[in-house]
């Protein structure tokens, strides 16, 4: 009986090829794997809100010490925190502080530490307007309640004179994932409507009476680009990347402030003096004539006690650079730099991590 | 040695032939046996970790809303309550929407390849539906987002809303993203399937039944319609759970254009969630435990949902392949 | 008009609606494939392929180290995946039907039929948790789980489809059972098992959502297995829903490099498949 050879030649030797090459592979895979850990990797996940300066500042620092690589995601400030309590990346972000409870359940307790001071804007897009919108603060707890559900509203129209809003609905869009941005959002809505505070409360995930969601600041804010009659809340250096139109909103003291440099300092200004040793703090709808309403701090999460050597170096030395050089990027970038008080402080607690 | 031919051979008698040189890999037959079957014992390990782990991890969530889970509507990080139902509902209507749209172009498109396209045309048909299948869930996502979302959005939907919006289906304002969009979007994964799977059950129909169709008159489509399909019906059943099945699971391609949010409305151009949705965008935040769990036992609701699908689909196949063996020769 | 004229019409254009059917869905893989080409071939460049990503919102980067991470990932899935799959293959080829390979055969549909997504909690509540870090290892274990069920089937097919004279030849030469396989019957079906193999690492290689939670993202080379790694898929899935105009550039490229890997791929080994010999037909 004639054993098929010829076939069993070829599948072999197929076969074996294959295994030689695979096997190659693996080994170049795990020599180059294991030559190139000469850098040293923090990775950081958290708010997007000021992912567009960290990643400029993560950058910089590279090109500065080249061995260090801060590899930071954006997947929201609930992800920074959540993934710093569990403990599966080095730092954190957030836009909203945790609060004693989540501190208490955290499996890594972090510090605190301000980075920059940053707006969250009410961007919109309505086809054929191009003027400037003033909102009022029940016009926006109006329209994220969804009471207010046409354009020409009267309470949008009452401070808009002159301008031709279209009898449209509105298309609201907030955030699909756990947000810092929304927790300044919604920590403003609260103090200014009973209503919304009663009803959805603030938090990085709240229960949104309507609107559509966007993944990240980057997804609202492409949302409200490609969505006709949208509006939405992303922080400032969003809406000015992506010129988007975004409106002014009126301050308890009665004044309608766009978002700027000089609005979100002065809105910080009141709470430099008196910060609190662990640095959480909100600064919405604060006094002040010129201060906007919808500003805050944002946040890295260090963790308190940090076991490897190396790593805690790279972090404490990176806080050092981004208190004196870091600040220097935010101007640039629509970020308010952090208040000299703020940065003193600061500068004296990063040795409280261990 | 065993000789399990009686064939009496011209060599017969001599010494068996050995190979002349061995071939293959030198392995001893006890230690064959025993990589193979570690193997195997492997895959059950993995499943039962798998549905171990799920369980486990959505204790919690368990114990606080029980059965209640399934049917509540609210879905609220800050209140702690959640429930499954907005988003059950958005995987039902998104996956029925696709098979609304994908069964009847799928199973018409495996009819003609399987019975009336001349055969070249035929393979190179089939060849292109099977290329369909591969391409990745986030490229029809992308292609989603900027393709047929302002296509709804500017077309579709505003002429949708003129024709039949005394239909509760299609009322309410238009955004684009959406359960139709979703459901748009996987009907277009969905189809490669339908087709493959169909066309090979209609091929597995015994030829005589055809014929007999044809023999007594039937025009070609007669035959096919009133005959061959009615055979092959359960197979291609099967092939609609299968492709449900996977509907149901799809998460790149359906986060992208649904607009996520958990709400249940009767509008087609509402946004929607689905539960693979929300799971791609909420896990990594869940920031307290008890959130955590609540989308892990959305993912134990969608594993049992795909399970039972799946089994009830290998079965309807297993009918028809069955019943052709029955009827061969 | 009289019955046999209605029937003759009825029969000419239901057999053209499902020609119609027909055409419509191959031209969608066309429409797919010339759009991408349209708006991914311009960004396709050298940069593309070596260059990291540059920081949000300024123009340019490119995106190196998703490309290298795919291939990582497809091999530590490789890794994992291929030799469970094949051995566990060959193990319910040689079996029978019931007790215990049936149980094998229905766990693996089961694996099968598990949402991507859910293989994401899986794999981070088995790995990325105890190991307290995202990493490619568990990004690519991920994906090998993956492939284990179709490779298992694909195999396991393949094997079945050897003619038993062959196994009976081996065994009328005094070749013990799993010599027989081994030497016989697995190089016999190599080819195929081999193309099943690369088919089910194209299908793999575009998944993005049990990614998500286990290689995550990162932003420059990845610098170890256990450090998180970009990746194509994932990558296209954060640029495509920015607002950057640049970054929906480039996930049009990258989607088109994706696709045609794919697709290559599978081309590729159909082609190889069906010139088989009869006998080897899966």
């Amino acid at each position: 009986m004639k054993l098929p050879f010829r076939r069993t030649d070829i599948g072999s030797r197929l076969g074996t090829g294959i295994l030689a090459v695979s096997l190659l592979l693996i080994v170049v895979g795990i020599g180059a794997g294991f030559a190139a850990q000469a850098p040293l990797m923090l990775n950081g996940a958290g708010a997007t809100f000021p992912y567009p300066i960290y990643s400029k500042w993560f950058d910089e620092y590279h090109k500065l010490h080249p061995n260090i690589q801060i590899n930071y995601q954006s997947i929201g400030s609930g992800g920074g925190i959540r993934q710093l309590a569990e403990g599966t990346v080095d730092f954190g972000a957030s836009d909203g502080p945790m609060t004693d409870a989540q501190l208490a359940q955290a499996k890594v307790k972090p510090l605190h530490f301000p980075t920059v001071l940053g707006a969250d804007v009410a961007i919109y897009n309505i086809p054929g307007v191009t003027a400037e919108l003033k909102f009022t603060p029940e016009a926006l707890a109006g329209i994220f309640l969804g009471k207010i559900t046409k354009w020409n509203d009267p309470a949008l129209a009452k401070a808009n004179p002159g301008v031709n809003l279209p009898a449209k609905d509105v298309v609201v869009i907030h955030r699909s994932d756990g947000s810092g941005t929304t927790y300044i959002w919604t920590d403003y809505l609260s103090k200014v409507s009973p209503e919304w505070q009663s009803r959805v409360g603030r938090n990085t995930s709240v229960n949104w009476p309507v609107g559509l969601g966007g993944k990240g600041n980057e997804g609202v804010s492409g949302l409200v680009r490609q969505t006709p009659n949208s509006i939405g809340y992303v922080e400032l250096t969003y809406a000015i990347q992506t010129r988007l139109a975004y409106g002014l909103v009126r301050n308890s003291s009665g004044n309608f402030v766009k978002a700027d440099l000089a609005g979100v300092t002065a809105a910080a200004a009141s709470a430099a003096q008196a910060i609190p040793d662990d640095f959480r703090v909100s600064i919405t709808n604060p006094s002040g004539k010129d201060a906007y309403p919808i500003a805050s701090f944002t946040w890295l999460l260090i963790p308190a006690k940090i076991q490897d050597a190396a790593k805690r170096k790279a972090l404490v030395d990176f806080l050092g650079w981004m208190l004196s050089e870091g600040q220097k990027y935010a101007q640039p970038l629509s970020y308010a730099p952090l208040p000299k008080e703020v940065i003193a402080k600061e500068t004296k607690a990063i040795q409280r991590v261990q | 040695m065993s000789v399990r031919s009686s064939i009496k051979t011209p060599g017969e008698g001599l010494q068996p032939v050995r190979p002349a040189r061995r071939r293959g890999p030198r392995i001893s037959g006890g230690l064959a046996h025993l990589l193979t079957l570690t193997a195997a014992c492997t895959v059950l390990v993995i499943v039962g970790l798998l549905i171990y782990e799920l369980y486990a991890n959505s204790a919690l969530s368990r114990s606080k809303f029980g059965w209640n889970f399934l049917v509540t509507q609210t879905w609220d990080p800050v209140f702690e309550e959640f429930g499954a139902l907005p988003f059950v509902y958005g995987t039902l209507v998104t996956s029925a929407l696709a098979l609304l749209i994908a069964v009847p172009l799928g199973v018409g498109a495996a009819i003609f390849l399987a019975e009336m396209a001349p055969p070249r045309i035929s393979g190179a048909l089939t060849f292109s539906v099977e290329l369909l299948a591969a391409v990745p869930s986030v490229i029809y996502g992308l292609l989603g987002i900027f393709t047929v979302v302002p296509f709804l959005r500017e077309v579709v939907q505003p002429f949708l809303r003129e024709t039949l919006g005394f239909l509760p289906f299609f009322q309410g304002p238009i955004y684009g993203v959406g359960l139709l969009a979703g459901g748009v979007v996987l009907a277009i994964m969905i189809v490669p399937f339908i087709i493959s799977i169909s066309r090979e059950m209609l091929l597995a129909v015994p030829g005589d039944q055809r014929e007999a169709a044809l023999a007594l008159g039937a025009t070609r489509w007669e035959a096919t319609w009133q005959v061959v399909v009615p055979y092959a019906r359960a197979g291609i059943l099967g092939s609609i759970f299968l492709a449900l099945a996977r509907a149901l699971g799809e998460t790149m391609a359906v986060t992208m254009v649904i607009g996520n949010d958990p709400k249940i409305s009767a509008s087609l151009f509402a946004p929607g969630y689905t539960i693979a949705a929300v799971i791609a965008n909420e896990f990594t935040e869940a920031t307290d435990d008890l959130y955590l769990h609540a989308l892990v036992e959305l993912g134990l609701v969608l594993l049992v949902l795909t399970i039972v699908l799946n089994g009830l689909a290998r079965l309807l196949i297993w009918t028809t392949i069955g019943r052709r063996t029955e009827h061969a020769g | 008009m009289n019955r046999p004229t209605q029937r003759k019409i009825i029969n000419g254009v239901m057999l053209s609606l499902t020609g119609v059917c027909a055409m419509v869905t191959v031209s969608i893989l066309f429409s797919i494939l010339g759009y991408l080409v349209w708006q991914g071939a311009t960004s396709v460049s050298w940069s593309f392929f070596t260059q990291l990503p540059s920081p949000v919102g300024e123009t340019g980067g490119g995106m190196g180290n998703a490309i290298v991470g795919s291939g990582r990932l497809l091999l530590l899935a490789a890794l994992t995946g291929v030799p469970i799959g094949f051995l566990g293959g060959v193990y319910l080829a040689e079996s029978g039907d019931k007790g215990f390979p049936f149980l094998i055969r229905y766990a693996a549909d089961v694996l099968n039929g598990v949402p991507s997504i859910v293989i994401g909690i899986f794999i981070y509540a088995l790995f990325v948790r105890p190991m307290h870090r995202f990493s490619a290892i568990a990004g690519g274990i991920a994906l090998g789980v993956m492939l284990i069920p179709i490779i298992l089937r694909s195999t396991e097919e393949f094997l079945r489809s050897v003619p038993d004279s062959l196994r009976e030849g081996a065994l009328a030469l005094g070749a013990s059972k799993w010599r027989m396989v081994a030497t016989v019957v697995v190089p016999t079906a190599m080819r195929g098992i081999v193309t099943g193999i690369l088919i089910s690492l194209a299908r793999v290689a575009g998944e993005t959502a049990p990614l998500l939670f286990t290689a995550f993202n990162n932003r420059f080379w990845s610098t170890g297995w256990d450090q998180p790694t970009s990746s194509l898929p994932v990558m296209i899935y954060t640029y495509a829903v920015s607002p950057y105009e640049d970054w929906h550039r480039q996930a049009w490229a990258a989607g088109l490099v994706l696709l045609t890997l794919v697709l290559v791929i599978n081309v590729t080994v159909r082609m190889v498949l069906s010139r088989n010999a009869p006998a080897q037909k899966g």
